[in-house]
């Protein structure tokens, strides 16, 4: 019997539209004739941008939501049946996006016994199976933790503890690692790897992470509410033009692989992670590979990296741009919640630069861009703009936070008026400067993200949440800031939101050569855009240099906890493990590619 | 500044006060706030601050954090203390100018009730310092239970109690979050008359309940997701029981009791 078996399902829901004739009820297809069989003790992924009905779908198999029209089984239970509600919200348990709105309890080990208090179980069966779905997740240690002060990554695994808790056959997980950082992404994939390979539960993952859904054993891609193509991950990841269609990703291995093709390289096309990169490299050029992992033993001193990387700091009275000097936060200072956030930051930015933060949750960036524009007070040391202490005079602080502009983490949050307009023009009323600049400004601004005249009207409440973001991130563009402070501006979006933004900051800087500070920890943007990169670890800045040379250094990056993009990894055992002579510090895909075809066409011995 | 208000935080050290069931200092609480009020003589204050000095003692938290709950709550203290220094006209005029007239009952009462708002403060956070919210809630449940009966859903009161004090932390955060967010937008909270200042509230409420409706319908479904139906058929994993400490925490509370009415009654 299949765990997940889809007939005809169909799914119908009413929106309202603003049309010319005023508001109108509009019926609208989230989901369309879908035929789906899953197993038992399979791994499947879903992929789709945002809106092509992969969420609807994923609520349908937790009964949270019935089909408009056609079938749902689980376990050959009928969804439609309210009798069998219970049974399948046990046996298919679900965990969301949002690591924050899904946990209900103010203690982990309560936040897991919540599933298995409903299902009216005895206390001591209850005890047992929460020891063992900490065991399961590795949250052993947290369990009188308060869900508040983990990470999302942890709390990420104590939902899916919650679930499991609930012996359940089938764990369906809604872009699980959307809203987490890199660490927190492995954790959680690597936790759902180990339920589905041990513990046999059959898993269905929600993503638009390409490198989650290569580890699948079917993925299907839903586009437009339509089962548009369905095959083990080889099969379909081969297709990039297709995928890229459809606003999706493809790894960077398989896209260097298609590009090298397309040259005419006899190299297969369905290439999903660096070993099977390297082996087939290395079958081309006729040697042995050696895949094993490389070690990296390098012990990590932090205090020779910081003073290496300080050595940059441009201290002169003249300085143009931004000095960071000998900045320290401690937060809670004198009481047992006393955390040292920033330790003694000393970091020079020239004005125009383009430069990208980076590191992991917890080691300060957050903490460090807020300093920029006052918002945060350091509790020693200082940071000059243009040579003036902005912390010197208190009554200047709009000022400043003129001059540098931060966009915050999820900057959609904040949009509060009735049209996109209003809403722009926030910053600049707040100046109080005349009607028609105000009106200049905000023009320019909306252009500058790529929204034409035909949103000014509109409610910032209907756009989608790329758009949303440009919105946000234009509401502090129209205050005409010297130096742009972008704090993860690509989290929680889809990959063609994610270009979106990427375009719109990359466009923003040429065309105003301002300062552009970008925070973030996906590597692989930051590469693409930035000049510059600075790597905060524990509060400390640790590195800096161009992404050339930041990538270059594989082994301390990991042992930061971040990771260099994927093709650099390529290059890396090439290197280390075989002794071939390949250049370390490539890291975007055509630099890749033509590295490669240098070396498999041409007379590079290997 | 949001972070200072310490009422409602549990303070994480391990003390006989924090290893009390819930329901002993729940019902010891309740208790003290009564004998605050009953209270009207300075020697019964005298005993009544001996009593919580000996509690905190006992329960490790450090009195400068306790202290940090007031600061949030001094304008209020302050409030009080003028209100009934100028309101009072029993008593000796010790000053008087036009209409202000200051009376010996005056400030006798003003302190009074600076007293009494002080040890509230502090004695009700020493609850939540050395109780985790859980188990507050559990108490409360607990102690409503037999009300349930003449129809108080004891379960859905430490429900909706339990997801507060849940996304407490979490709101805060974004509202932080938001107050920057529009304060690097040059929104100016400080600065203004009384209509200003309530209209720069709107950039942060509207955003604010905006995030908060989104989680609330988050959250439902979630808890939907997890078989959650109500009270009905629901048990406890961990269920409470009371210790040998706990009832020697009762026989001390009816000391006090019984030493609070001689005081109020006797001097």
């Amino acid at each position: 019997m299949d765990m997940v078996k889809a007939k005809g399902l169909t799914y119908e829901y009413k929106r309202m539209i603003d049309t010319e004739e005023g508001t109108k009820e509009e019926k609208f297809l989230a989901l369309k004739n879908i035929d789906i069989s899953i197993k038992k003790g399979e791994f499947v992924a879903v992929l789709g941008h945002n809106g092509s009905g992969k969420s609807t779908f994923a609520k349908h198999i937790n009964a949270l939501v019935k089909p408009t029209e056609g079938t749902l089984w689980i376990k050959g239970l009928d969804t439609k049946n309210d009798e069998f509600v219970w049974d399948i919200r046990q046996s298919a348990g679900m965990v969301f996006q949002n690591p924050d709105n899904q946990l209900v309890a103010t203690v982990v080990e309560e936040d897991i016994a919540f599933g298995p208090e409903n299902l009216g179980l005895e206390s001591s069966e209850i005890h047992n199976r929460v020891n063992s779905a900490l065991d399961t997740v590795r949250m052993q240690e947290y369990r009188k933790n308060s869900p508040s002060k983990l990470s999302g990554g942890q709390k990420q695994r104590i939902a899916i503890a919650g679930v499991l808790a609930m012996k359940p056959d089938c764990i369906v997980l809604d872009e699980p690692t959307a809203m987490l950082d890199p660490l927190g992404r492995k954790d959680v994939i690597e936790t759902v790897m180990r339920l589905n390979k041990e513990e046999g539960i059959t898993i269905v993952l929600i993503t638009h992470y390409m490198d989650e859904a290569v580890r699948a054993d079917r993925v299907f891609v839903i586009d437009d509410g339509d089962v548009v193509m369905e095959g083990v991950p080889k099969e379909i990841f081969c297709q990039v033009d297709k995928l890229k269609g459809f606003g999706l990703d493809v790894p960077q291995v398989t896209e260097v692989a298609n590009i090298l093709n397309k040259k005419g390289v006899n190299i297969a096309t369905d290439i999903l992670n660096v070993d099977e990169m390297v082996s087939e490299i290395c079958r081309i050029k006729g040697v042995e590979a050696d895949l094993s992992e490389i070690k990296r033993d390098i012990p990590l001193d932090v205090d020779k990296l910081k003073k290496e990387a300080e050595s940059t700091f441009d201290g002169s009275s003249n300085f143009d741009g931004i000095q960071i000097k000998n900045l320290t936060h401690i937060y809670n200072e004198g009481t047992v919640f006393e955390k040292k956030a920033l330790d003694d930051i000393n970091i020079s930015v020239k004005r125009g630069e383009f430069i990208g933060v980076i590191g992991h949750t917890g080691s300060g960036k957050s903490t460090l861009i807020q300093h920029l524009n006052a918002i945060m007070t350091p509790s020693s040391g200082t940071i000059y703009l243009d040579g003036k202490d902005i912390f010197a005079d208190k009554t200047k602080l709009k000022e400043i936070r003129q001059k540098v502009g931060l966009v915050f983490q999820y900057p959609e949050h904040q949009l509060f008026e009735m049209t996109i307009y209003k809403d722009v023009a926030f910053g600049p009323t707040n100046m109080k400067l005349p009607e028609d600049e105000i009106k200049r400004r905000v023009k320019s601004a909306l252009e500058t993200v790529g929204l034409s005249e035909e949103y000014y009207e509109k409610s910032p409440f209907e756009l989608s949440g790329g758009q949303k973001r440009r919105v946000a991130i234009a509401g502090v563009l129209a205050m005409e800031p010297e130096v742009l402070v972008l704090d993860e501006p690509t989290a929680g979006l889809d990959p063609k939101g994610r270009d979106e933004i990427l375009d719109a900051v990359k466009k923003m800087q040429e065309k105003l050569g301002i300062t552009v500070i970008l925070v973030s920890h996906s590597m692989e943007d930051v590469a693409k855009l930035v000049s510059r990169i600075i790597v905060m670890h524990r509060g400390k800045c640790v590195m800096t240099g161009t992404p050339r040379e930041v990538f270059a250094r594989v082994d301390e990056v990991e042992k930061m906890g971040l990771a260099a993009p994927q093709i650099s990894y390529v290059f890396e055992k090439l290197a280390k493990n075989m002794n071939i002579d390949v250049p370390l510090d490539v890291y975007t895909t055509n630099e890749a590619a033509d590295v490669l075809y240098r070396i498999l066409t041409g007379g590079t011995k290997i | 500044m949001i972070r200072d208000i310490t009422i409602g935080q549990f303070y994480p050290v391990d003390s006989i006060i924090h290893r009390l069931d819930a329901r002993v200092k729940i019902i010891a609480t309740f208790i003290y706030i009564i004998s605050l009020f009953i209270m009207d003589s300075f020697i019964a204050y005298a005993f009544v601050i001996l009593a919580l000095a000996a509690t905190i003692k006992a329960s490790k938290v450090p009195l400068s954090f306790m202290l940090r709950g007031i600061k949030s709550i001094f304008i209020i203290i302050i409030f009080t203390a003028f209100l009934n220094v100028f309101t009072t006209s029993e008593g000796t005029v010790l000053f008087n100018w036009g209409i202000i007239t200051i009376t010996s009952k005056g400030v006798y009462m003003a302190v009074l009730m600076c007293l009494r708002l002080v040890l509230l403060i502090v004695g009700s956070s020493l609850m939540t310092l050395t109780t985790t919210p859980i188990q507050l809630t559990d108490g409360i449940e607990y102690i409503l239970r037999p009300l349930k009966k003449i129809g108080v859903p004891s379960h859905e009161i430490a429900m909706m109690m339990t997801i507060a004090l849940r996304f407490i932390p979490t709101l805060l955060d974004e509202t932080d979050k938001i107050m920057k967010a529009q304060q690097a937008r040059g929104a100016d909270f400080d600065t203004g008359n009384l209509i200003q200042k309530a209209k720069s509230l709107v950039p942060i409420l509207v955003p604010l309940f905006i995030s908060a409706f989104r989680r609330a319908d988050e959250l439902a479904m979630a808890m939907e997701a997890r078989c959650y139906n109500g009270a009905e058929n629901r048990t406890r994993m961990n269920v409470m029981r009371y210790s040998k400490g706990d009832y020697k925490a009762y026989v001390i509370i009816v000391i006090y009791v019984v030493l609070s009415f001689v005081l109020r009654y006797i001097f």
